[in-house]
């Protein structure tokens, strides 16, 4: 194929994108000039861009951003270390893993928000219980994942490090943990994700601080323009954090040659 | 039976996983009655079995049963019509596809959950909002499935089709739909448990409706126990979620 034939339809494809944003653009507009709906629920995009301007021209997102990447941050520390080992442990050994990672598997498709309550027991108000959503959600995944990693790992690697009595700390810097970037990065993705999630939405629930706070204030103030720019803001922020950890994933993967994998 | 090698099958290492679960739970008992942990903070487990047949019976709790899953079945209708029916657009107009197929995707990563409050001043704090953000939250597997279901037809079924020169419908029905049921019905049974968590997770948050409401109920009353109690209870109901959908799923796949 010629780099035109390619081009073609890259450029068709670019235009069909640039097409449809116009038009959902634009029925956006005309809904909120149309007043069919109550006024401010679908508010114009000027509005919307400028409530977007102020919220990032000011001091107040970053101070509530800094608290909720943070909390998601010791979250994911607490919960993907947890879920790290957890995983290894599980991958390692089969009576383990038949003992118990049923319990992961069944455990893991739950709503975790609805521990919340028990969360502000253990750990108070304040940030320890959104610390303890964040932990509790990206556990599973990440736990899930390394546990399958583990079972995935090309068993030459293991009986080398085997054969070179590597004492099980070695092994699992040297050899389990490298085998495993793959599946590793891809719980985080993952798990990176349901931390958000349970972070804010507690946040939402029961908070003075932090994004989901701002966006529940908004909420509560009527301010729509407003939440729609933190809700834009959340999307890109969430969206971009899951694309560069997969990248992270996907060249990392591509790096190590393919018998290794 | 040695003990070694009651240890190594598959049922032995089961009951030990049951066993130690019971354990710990003994333990905790016995630490709260002990003193070490405070039973204002984590309830006797005791009072969590002797709290289930109350909250069963006073908190109705299978109709709350019953309004949550309602609200799963219409979450999962509006996925089958629309989440297959765009799936379906996407693989017919490959410009489509290759213009929104990375939207999709993203879509699948944004927390979509969090736009409940936007989703409140739309439709009211109802059923409706709930449903909806069940569906929002589902979409994107459905779509992604459906499409990559439908892509994965063999080549041959469809040169097959194309000699009996069947109509576009009948290629639709006959051979693309079915080639790409199980891949679909993967995407449902995903899409299926992201409504499910989003519905009982936003039950709890604005306090509306079936179990997830119940949980937020009792532990604004600090009903401890019961509060426990209901959440065991969810845990218990999506268990079961999860598992019904696994068996449907693995009776769909051919080559079982």
């Amino acid at each position: 194929m010629t780099m035109d034939a390619m081009a073609h339809p890259r450029t068709r494809v670019a235009l069909v994108r640039i097409a449809i944003v116009a038009a959902v653009l634009i029925a956006w507009e005309a809904l909120a000039a149309s007043g069919w709906l109550f006024r401010d629920v679908v508010p114009s995009l000027t509005a919307i861009g400028a409530a977007l301007g102020r919220l990032l021209a000011g001091p107040d997102f970053y101070r509530n951003l800094g608290v909720t990447a943070s909390e998601i941050g010791a979250g994911l520390v607490i919960g993907g270390l947890a879920g790290l080992a957890t995983g290894i442990l599980l991958g390692a050994n089969r009576f383990l893993s038949q003992a118990f990672e049923s319990l992961l598997l069944y455990l893991g498709p739950t709503p975790k928000i609805i521990f919340f309550p028990v969360m502000i027991m253990w750990f108070g108000v304040g940030a320890g219980s959104k610390i303890a959503m964040g932990a509790v959600s990206c556990f599973f995944p990440i736990a899930i994942s390394t546990a399958a990693g583990m079972r995935e790992i090309d068993r030459v690697l293991i009986r080398v490090g085997k054969s070179f009595r590597a004492p099980p700390w070695q092994m699992v810097t040297k050899i389990y943990l490298p085998a495993m970037r793959a599946p590793i990065v891809n719980g985080v993705r993952l798990g990176l994700g349901v931390a958000v999630i349970g972070t804010l939405l507690a946040e939402t629930k029961l908070s003075n601080r932090g994004l989901g706070y701002l966006v529940i204030q908004a909420y509560s103030l009527f301010d729509m323009p407003r939440m729609y720019a933190l809700l834009i803001v959340l999307f890109v922020l969430a969206i971009g954090a899951n694309a560069v950890i997969g990248r992270l994933g996907g060249t990392d993967a591509s790096n190590t040659p393919k018998a290794h994998r | 039976m040695t003990f070694k090698a009651f240890a190594a099958s598959r049922a032995g290492a089961r009951i030990v996983g049951a066993g130690t679960t019971v354990a710990v739970v003994v333990i905790v008992e016995l630490l709260i009655r002990g003193g070490v942990i405070n039973p204002f903070i984590v309830p006797l487990p005791s009072a969590i079995v002797g709290s289930i047949p109350r909250i069963v019976a006073e908190e109705h709790v299978l109709q709350r049963f019953w309004q949550t899953t309602q609200e799963i079945v219409w979450a999962g209708l509006l996925l089958t019509v629309f989440g297959i029916g765009f799936g379906a657009l996407l693989y017919r107009f490959r410009l489509l596809r290759m213009a929104c197929e990375t939207w999709v995707a993203a879509l699948a990563a944004a927390p979509i959950v969090l736009m409940y409050p936007l989703f409140l001043v739309i439709f009211g704090r109802s059923a409706t909002t709930i449903v909806m953000i069940g569906f929002a939250a589902g979409l994107a597997p459905v779509i992604l499935k459906t499409v990559e279901g439908l892509a994965g037809t063999r080549r041959v079924l469809l040169d097959v089709g194309r000699s009996f020169r069947v109509s576009p419908a009948q290629q639709f029905r006959k051979i693309l739909l079915p080639a790409a049921l199980p891949a679909i019905f993967v995407g449902l049974r995903l899409g299926l448990i992201f409504a499910m968590i989003n519905i009982v997770g936003v039950e709890f948050l604005i306090n509306f409706g079936g179990l997830g409401q119940l949980i937020n109920e009792l532990a604004e009353r600090y009903d401890l126990p019961g509060t426990y109690g209901a959440i065991l209870f969810v845990i218990l109901v999506s268990i079961v979620f999860f598992d019904v959908t696994e068996r449907v799923e693995r009776w769909l796949r051919p080559g079982k």
